[in-house]
């Protein structure tokens, strides 16, 4: 074997039939799957039926896989660019050439700017242990993933109240009675357990309330739709807190044992009346009486969904922090059909993964974004990556030379791709680790290409939950072109780097027996279901027990952190000025077909992809002479514009325009996605540096666009 | 009409098109055919509400089929033992007669080997003792396959579990 094979799992390309349980790598859910493998070809993919949440189902996504996998349209070898940075020209490297390469501008930038010069971001998730482990290796506390973009706001807003992120909440969805919903799309950005869990309570008569600027299909299935105004929700919620408290309809005995700064509360929504909301959001005083009549009967199995994607606007936080805060007022934490906590192995008396930090020592350097040290309001173990960017433009507070974008593509993913591009364009060395061409990876100094999901194994994941479970991502199939699995790829770099130890593991399979010492679990054991559930059923902590990893214990209304950062618990609402003419505020958001930008160029969910439209109010299109199907311009004052077809329509807010996002690609080898449809991200403009500061999230949905008729304010021939 | 019935029950339905995909990573297509296909409409206005449709449309495997009449080489077949209408790709010589002749544009065209290809209820996975591709995998459980009456009506189910949860909405149900 040649020192840059990285070796397939054992029985890999096997003849006959075999089963290979794994993960999916559509998107970032990585739904539990069922490989069918037929003479070391993929045969089948379905929902691995192991896990009973999932069952066989899987999504258009899933399903696509094969038509991935057996794409050429995806890097073959490592490419290193000739010429300048985005030129598009390319040579074909070896591996042993690629990765050298790397080191010597690793080495150069450790040079100038200590190894805290180096940075990594990625789409975050249950493998980043591995990811972690690199950028601590290398001396750099720079690890990011793309919460900036995502739910940034949702996980410092946890951690403000409960002491950890909203991933330590689990919504247990088949057993509430009433779930709220702030523009969280269950059934159109899916993962499929949700949505299988939230049709299958809607069948059973379990009610909705979704809140969205738009109709999206989730509120096609709820109960009831409230069109908001865009970016009051904030004021909606101080409303419902305020009425809820009115009419005492929170359960006291949880606030007296496990809230504090419910005085903070009171003062804090003591203006904030059905009343006064009315003007910000559009919502009458009464329907905001009826939901709190309906959730305060139905208490306390309802669930107030603090966001999944809360990049939205500058008080989104605020917003998550809210919902939050009217799970405690329900006192629905540990109860059925309200909020689980998430368990460790170790609640049930197990042991947990080993993980690849601990063989690495602590990097003390503060962050670069701050995160944890002058903005403690920030999780530092996600980090806020705009802030990244500002300093590779600014050298402050220090100098970035070296970034790795691992299967992440802020250029496609964050606002602003032209004020990216000039801070990245800083850089010693800019590297994509991607199985396809990205925008980002279109602008870097070398592609790494990754192996598919069906081609790789991943380091073992952990996913604390009701029922703590440990999941294995194998390997079903030999790569087709010349691809390494990111483990390979993170041990080889770090060799060159002169640090063997770290990653000192020759196969995947003594990379998971490490994983595994002490867990009383197998990789046999592991290979045989590809999940592995670590108690039998779910014991729920007792009422007595149950405390959060706060200063006091408590859930926190009034927070330590945000107290540390100046910054208040419930900040006053800001009230919101409605975009007139041509202007509006640009929303965007995903169909079930599509991760993001990463599925466009997928033969089969290409054919399948919906049309990009604007959805745009009557009431708003018709003084701009707009009818439905007209092609219409739009920009967001940068110099990005473009043509798209209007979708008028009522259930869009008449202050709003509404497309998918996803679009708009520019690499020319990518040739299904190329040029087609809008780049939302190019149209928010300026606003790469715009971001709630208790969150940190990017205040996307405050982008202002300016739409025109095609052809408008031209002479009639 | 075969023996089988494909159920789709459309407030279950959240239009992800999935079994677009799964039907056609079972029949091996690329871009171009949809044996099966969820067409969208909406939002539309129902009482207040926002609603949209879902139509699941695969083949109805017709007792009479107009498409096997129409094939001129007998390429498109009925299946005696259970109704399935179906192909044979082997005598197809891809003259679109069967395209033309469906009332419900049902019949593909396959590209790839420009031969006509629909929903044979997935013949080769009925065989081995598997449900239908998008049956097996839908999102919501929404599609539901076997043989007519034999398989419980999502209907009725629901509506008895949704008159139990709440009495008073329930005959207002559909979304």
């Amino acid at each position: 074997m040649s020192s840059t094979m990285a070796s397939n799992v054992f029985g890999v390309g096997r003849p006959g039939r075999r089963t290979v349980y794994s993960m999916c790598g559509m998107c970032s859910v990585r739904c539990p799957i069922e490989v069918t493998v037929e003479d070391g070809h993929v045969a089948w993919l379905q929902g691995n039926p192991h896990d009973k949440a999932i069952g066989a189902s899987l999504c258009a996504k899933g399903s696509a896989g094969l038509s991935l996998e057996y794409d050429d349209e995806r890097p073959h070898t490592p490419l290193i660019r000739i010429g300048p940075r985005g030129g598009g020209r390319w040579r074909r490297a070896s591996w042993d050439e690629a990765l050298d390469y790397i080191a010597d501008k690793l080495h150069e930038t450790i040079e100038a700017f200590g190894g805290r010069g180096i940075a990594l971001s990625d789409r975050g998730g249950v493998f980043n242990d591995l990811t972690r482990t690199f950028v601590q290796a290398l001396g750099s506390p720079n690890y990011f993933n793309h919460d900036a973009s995502c739910g940034g706001n949702v996980h410092n807003a946890a951690r403000s109240l409960l002491g950890f992120s909203h991933a330590g909440l689990l919504f247990d969805l088949r057993n509430t009675k009433h779930l709220v919903l702030y523009g969280r799309n269950i059934v159109e950005s899916l993962m499929v357990k949700e949505a299988k869990a939230f049709m299958s309570a809607i069948a059973n008569g379990m009610r909705c309330t979704y809140i969205d600027p738009r109709a999206s299909i989730t509120a096609c299935k709820a109960t009831r739709y409230w069109q908001v105004r865009p970016n009051s929700d904030y004021a909606l919620n101080l409303a419902i807190i305020h009425e809820v408290l009115k009419q005492g309809a929170y359960d006291k005995g949880f606030a007296d044992s496990f809230v504090s700064g419910m005085d903070y509360l009171r003062e804090a929504v003591k203006d904030t009346t059905p009343e006064w909301q009315e003007r910000h959001t559009g919502v009458t005083a009464e329907q905001i009486r009826a939901l709190v009549k309906e959730i305060a009967a139905d208490a306390p199995r309802v669930i107030f969904h603090p966001g999944w994607m809360t990049a939205r606007h500058k008080q989104s936080f605020y917003v998550s922090r809210t919902a939050l805060i009217l799970n405690a007022l329900m006192g629905n934490i540990e109860i059925p059909g309200g909020c689980l906590l998430a368990k460790s192995p170790e609640y049930y008396g197990r042991k947990g993964l080993k993980h690849l930090s601990d063989r690495v020592p602590k990097v003390e350097t503060p962050r670069v974004d701050g995160a944890g040290t002058e903005r403690p309001q920030w999780d530092p173990a996600i980090g806020m990556l705009h802030q990244l960017f500002a300093a590779m433009e600014t050298g402050q507070p220090y100098g970035i030379g070296a970034y790795f974008a691992y299967r992440h593509d802020p250029l496609t993913g964050m606002p602003d791709p032209d004020a990216i591009v000039r801070a990245l364009d800083k850089l010693k060395l800019l590297v994509s680790i991607d199985v396809r061409y990205s925008e980002t990876g279109w602008f870097s100094d070398v592609i790494l290409p990754e192996a598919t999901y069906l081609e790789r194994a991943n380091i073992l994941c952990q996913m604390n939950g009701p029922v703590p479970v440990f999941g294995m991502r194998d390997q079903a199939v030999a790569p087709r072109f010349d691809s390494r699995p990111a483990w390979w790829i993170i041990r080889e770099i770090l060799r060159r780097m002169g640090i063997k130890e770290v990653l000192d593991f020759e196969t995947i399979e003594e990379l998971w027996n490490y994983q595994l010492e002490g867990t009383g679990v197998t990789v046999a054991e592991m290979r045989e279901a590809g999940v592995v559930s670590l108690a039998q059923a779910a014991t729920l902590r007792s009422r007595g027990e149950l405390r959060f990893p706060t200063r006091s214990g408590k859930i926190e209304i009034e927070s330590e952190v945000l107290e540390k950062a100046g910054l208040p618990s419930l900040a006053p609402y800001e009230s919101k000025t409605a975009p007139t003419d041509d202007r509006f505020h640009l929303l965007f958001g995903r169909p079930a077909t599509l991760a993001h930008g990463q599925s466009l160029n997928n033969p089969i969910l290409n054919e399948i992809a919906p049309e990009q439209v604007l959805w745009i109010h009557p009431a708003r299109a018709e003084p701009l002479g707009i009818a439905d199907g007209d092609e219409v311009e739009i920009t967001g004052g940068g110099r990005y514009s473009r043509c798209i077809k209007a979708k008028v329509t009522p259930w869009i807010h008449p202050e709003a325009v509404f497309m998918l996002h996803g679009y708009g690609a520019t690499v020319p080898l990518a040739t299904r996605a190329f040029g087609l449809g809008v780049a939302d991200q190019r149209l928010q403009h300026g606003k790469l540096y715009e971001f709630d500061p208790a969150g940190g999230g990017c205040a996307m949905t405050e982008t202002i666009v300016q739409i025109k008729r095609r052809g408008a304010g031209e002479a009639k021939l | 009409m075969s023996k089988y019935t494909l159920r789709h029950d459309a407030p279950n339905c959240i239009g992800c098109q999935a079994c677009e995909v799964h039907c056609k990573t079972n029949k091996h297509l690329g871009p171009g055919p949809a044996p099966c296909k969820i067409v969208t409409v909406g939002p539309v206005d129902v009482d207040g509400h926002p609603r949209m449709h879902f139509v699941f449309m695969p083949c109805f495997h017709c007792e009479d089929a107009w498409c096997i009449r129409a094939c001129p080489t007998g390429a498109m077949q009925r299946r005696e033992k259970d109704g399935i209408v179906f192909i044979q790709s082997s005598l197809c010589i891809g003259c679109k007669s069967c395209i033309a002749a469906c009332p419900w544009g049902t019949p593909q065209w396959d590209p790839a080997t420009n031969k006509a290809v629909k929903c044979d209820y997935c013949m080769d996975r009925l065989d081995a003792g598997l449900q239908p591709a998008c049956v097996t995998k839908c999102v919501t459980g929404c599609l539901s396959f076997g043989v007519a009456n034999e398989a419980p009506d999502p209907r009725r189910e629901r509506y008895a579990r949704q008159i139990v949860a709440e009495p008073l909405s329930a005959a207002k149900e559909v979304r």
